[in-house]
């Protein structure tokens, strides 16, 4: 099949559009600009409506309002603006509302900067918002990838009836690698019994709400998510191993930093060092079966990511305790450079001397 | 192989677009291709830079740090890049532009006075193209039919009437640094 | 030989990181002769906004304070209360001010807030690369109206000193324009004027000065201006919507 030259912003656009996605609402951040210049475009041509809003504030309570009248419906952002959705996140997640939010994320905290990072895993994973709650996290590694999790992600989100976000960055929302995008196949939208149309030939009420004043209700409601959320961590754990076969060491990365991670692979194995890759697809729920599985066999993990150390949580949680869990980082914008990992990678194998 | 080529030069310069023509050349030969741009608040001083990366093999970060060739087409750029060239590597300066000479020992500079050689052929638009027929003769990176092929994919139809010239300056171009 | 022009001393000698032929230089500048000539330097304290002008804390050499996207008015209410004799300005672009912090303005005018704003309307997001702002004029093409502004979509461009010119807390409200040598000596008259209004503890002030964004608008810096007075002005009128009485 032909192959073309995409932008990763304009991969997000496409395959939501393929995914039937025909809302999106959102307001203008760097570095995902891309997108939005792509989807007033191409919206149109689809029958779809491209909105801007006025603020993330607003952008995401659209995203509320379509998502229950069942509409497969996005925004997107970058860290300032996806920290302004935190409240509308809670609500939609404790509404259970599908929907799809796309996080390029920026050098931070505060205004930071522009440059691609990954500190926003924290905020993704673990809340964000108040309440106990849980999105569902992607992070493609390349172009192509966007692509296919995108149609995931609507799928998941609709599944569930749970927020999903794609998580890049700013590498990955400006570079181009060429992409298969094949035919629009056609899509059938999954049956939503619970959304809010009106009460057209005298239909049952329907609800969209997150307020349980009752605390017994409200825990009841609470139990109910925890249910969703522990079949979710069940059923949807993806992972990508690489070269990890007889691994000593495995470098545990995602996106940008797993690309580089999996050339500092390569070298070290064309030396004879037995180190591998195992690459989170699904950030939440975390692949703790893919840790689980290399733990007896690997002597220590090595987490590399664009932040301060925020993963590297996860990842002992999942070796808990039995191997040595390093961790190498660059933040505020930085890349890490595949020469500066494996230094890092030949001092671990030398007992921590370079 | 492993090519990391930094296009660097002002705004208008149309450095975006061609690095977007190499990496389309490359995909249409099936070697592994990536493209990135400079973005945000560095665009506010008129320049613009993008990073093209063609490989064997999967690449890592799209971003060309360690550039093994250089194409600067005006001065700042010149000023700006020529440090991270990787020793070896090849700079190519847009003499017509750029009077200041590149300083490094260890790399091969070639001074090619692209804008003026590409209004000699007829169109000061292919300056870019007089500069890549040079790469592609000293890198061999991908060839001149793939050039001409994704010229034809990534022009639109109203442009076709351009791609002649555009292939005669990659072909003035080679001329140039052929032995 | 008597100097004519020389750089005011509140603004740093340093370049500006804006484009050329951005009208934001100019408006840098006459804020900077404004608090030279009131001798309000020491006092003096910038709020910089998010959008181009994000580094005027940078070039307004008094002391500054960089505000999140919108926030700025609140910011500046939480340094005026603290330090109620202290000069507090905001600087903000349109996006900035009548997009995502419009609460923030309204109500800091509807409070009567003692502190006055700069409000830089270019009818476009800049820094993010163009995109439409509330001030987008019907049909002008950005990158997220490809096919120019509907009314039908997108509603129509907002009035911002209109709109806070009914508020009883705003004391003066003018609209001015950058876009040749006698409207920029009215706009300093402005500028001085809400300073004023300020330090004599009258209100909010506000002055909205019509900018250009040659990069853009995709025109070069001459024929931007003649855009901006063609297009902007009969949209925008200019003028004072509010002034005390007690002022000049
Ligand atoms: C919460 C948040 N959302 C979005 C952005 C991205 N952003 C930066 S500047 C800007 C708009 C600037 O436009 P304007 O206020 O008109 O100023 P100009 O650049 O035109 O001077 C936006 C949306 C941000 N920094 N923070
Ligand atoms: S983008 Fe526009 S507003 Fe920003 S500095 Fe350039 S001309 Fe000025
Ligand atoms: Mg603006």
């Amino acid at each position: 099949m032909a192959k073309i030259l995409m932008k990763g912003n304009e991969a997000i656009g496409e395959g939501a559009v393929r995914a039937g996605c025909r809302y999106f609402f959102g307001y203008p951040i760097t570095p995902q600009s891309e997108l939005p210049h792509y989807l007033a475009k191409r919206m149109p041509e689809v029958g779809g409506l491209y909105l801007q809003a006025e603020s993330e504030v607003a952008s995401i309570n659209m995203v509320f309002g379509a998502a229950g009248t069942g509409a497969r419906v996005m925004t997107s952002s970058s860290g300032p603006g996806i920290s302004l959705m935190q409240e509308g996140i809670s609500y939609l997640a404790g509404a259970e509302l599908p929907c799809v939010i796309v996080n390029m994320i920026r050098g931070g905290p505060g205004l930071g900067n522009i440059a691609p990072a990954q500190s926003d895993y924290f905020q993704a994973t673990k809340g964000g918002g108040h309440g106990d709650y849980r999105l569902i996290v992607l992070a493609p590694a390349s172009v192509q990838e966007i692509i296919d999790l995108m149609q995931d992600a609507f799928d998941l989100s609709d599944k569930y009836r749970n927020p999903v976000m794609l998580m890049g960055d700013g590498v990955l929302g400006q570079m181009m690698e060429p992409v298969e995008i094949g035919d629009q196949k056609p899509f059938e939208l999954p049956e939503k019994p619970w959304a809010v149309t009106g009460r057209l030939r005298g239909k049952e009420k329907r609800l969209i709400n997150s307020l349980y004043i009752v605390p017994e209700n409200c825990e009841v409601h609470n139990f109910k998510l925890e249910k969703k959320y522990t079949g979710i961590k069940e059923a949807e754990q993806r992972w990508e191993e690489y070269r990890t076969e007889g691994a000593e060491m495995v470098m545990v990365a995602f996106g940008t930093s797993a690309r580089i991670c999996k050339s500092v692979v390569d070298r070290c194995r064309e030396e004879g060092l037995p180190v591998g890759l195992l690459r989170p697809i699904t950030l939440w729920p975390f692949p703790e079966k893919g840790i689980v599985r290399l733990v007896d066999s690997v002597k220590s993990f090595l987490t590399v990511e664009m932040n301060m150390g925020q993963m590297v949580e996860d990842v002992r949680l999942s070796v808990n305790g039995k191997r040595p869990v390093h961790f190498y980082g660059r933040v505020g914008g930085m890349i890490p450079v595949a020469r500066d990992v494996y230094t890092e990678v030949k001092k671990i194998f030398n007992g921590g001397v370079a | 192989m492993h090519e990391g080529i930094l296009i660097a030069g002002f705004g208008g310069q149309g450095v975006l677009s061609t690095g977007q023509l190499l990496a389309y050349s490359g995909m249409v030969e099936g070697k592994h291709v990536a493209w990135i741009p400079s973005y945000g608040p560095e665009m506010r001083g008129g320049t613009a830079n993008c990073g093209v990366t063609i490989a064997d093999s999967p690449i890592s970060s799209p971003v060309v740090s360690e550039p093994t060739v250089l194409i600067a087409m005006n001065r700042p750029s010149l000023e700006k890049f020529e440090k991270v060239v990787v020793p070896g590597g090849i700079i190519f300066v847009n003499s017509s532009l750029i009077n200041i000479k590149a300083t490094r020992a260890d790399v091969r500079t070639f001074y090619i006075p692209a804008n003026d050689m590409a209004e000699e052929i007829g169109s000061s638009k292919v300056a870019n193209n007089i500069i890549l027929g040079a790469l592609l003769e000293l890198t061999r990176v991908v060839t001149t039919g793939a050039v001409e092929k994704s010229l034809y994919e990534v022009l639109p139809p109203h442009h076709h009437k351009m791609i002649p010239i555009n292939l005669k300056a990659l072909e003035v171009g080679a001329g140039l640094v052929r032995e | 030989m008597k100097k004519v022009f020389e750089r005011p001393k509140s603004l740093k000698d340093m370049p500006f990181h804006y484009c050329p032929g951005c009208t934001h230089g100019i408006a840098h500048r006459l804020v900077a002769e404004v608090i030279d000539e009131l001798q309000v330097f020491e006092k003096a304290i910038a709020v910089a906004p998010v959008g181009c002008s994000v580094f005027c804390y940078e070039y307004f050499d008094c002391d500054a304070y960089q505000a999140s996207h919108g926030r700025a008015p609140a910011v500046a209410t939480g340094i005026k209360r603290v330090l109620p004799d202290r000069v507090v300005f905001t600087y903000q672009g349109d996006g900035d001010l009548a997009a995502i912090g419009t609460g923030e303005i309204v109500h800091s005018a509807a409070r009567g807030e003692n502190f006055t704003v700069i409000f830089i309307n270019n009818a476009i997001y800049a820094m993010t690369g163009g995109q439409m702002a509330p001030t987008t004029l019907l049909g002008q093409k950005t990158t997220t109206t490809p096919f120019g502004r509907d009314h039908k979509l997108n509603g129509s461009p907002v009035r911002m000193s209109e709109m806070l010119s009914v508020l009883d807390g705003t004391a003066y409200a003018a609209r001015v324009s950058l876009h040749n040598p006698a409207n920029v000596t009215r706009a300093k008259k402005a500028i001085k004027k809400a300073f004023e209004v300020q330090i004599a503890g009258l209100g909010f002030s506000i002055v909205e000065v019509l900018s250009s964004c040659p990069t853009n608008w995709g025109l070069p810096p001459l024929k931007a201006l003649k855009w901006l007075e063609d297009n902007m002005l009969p949209y925008y009128p200019l003028g004072e919507f509010k002034k005390p009485a007690e002022v000049i």
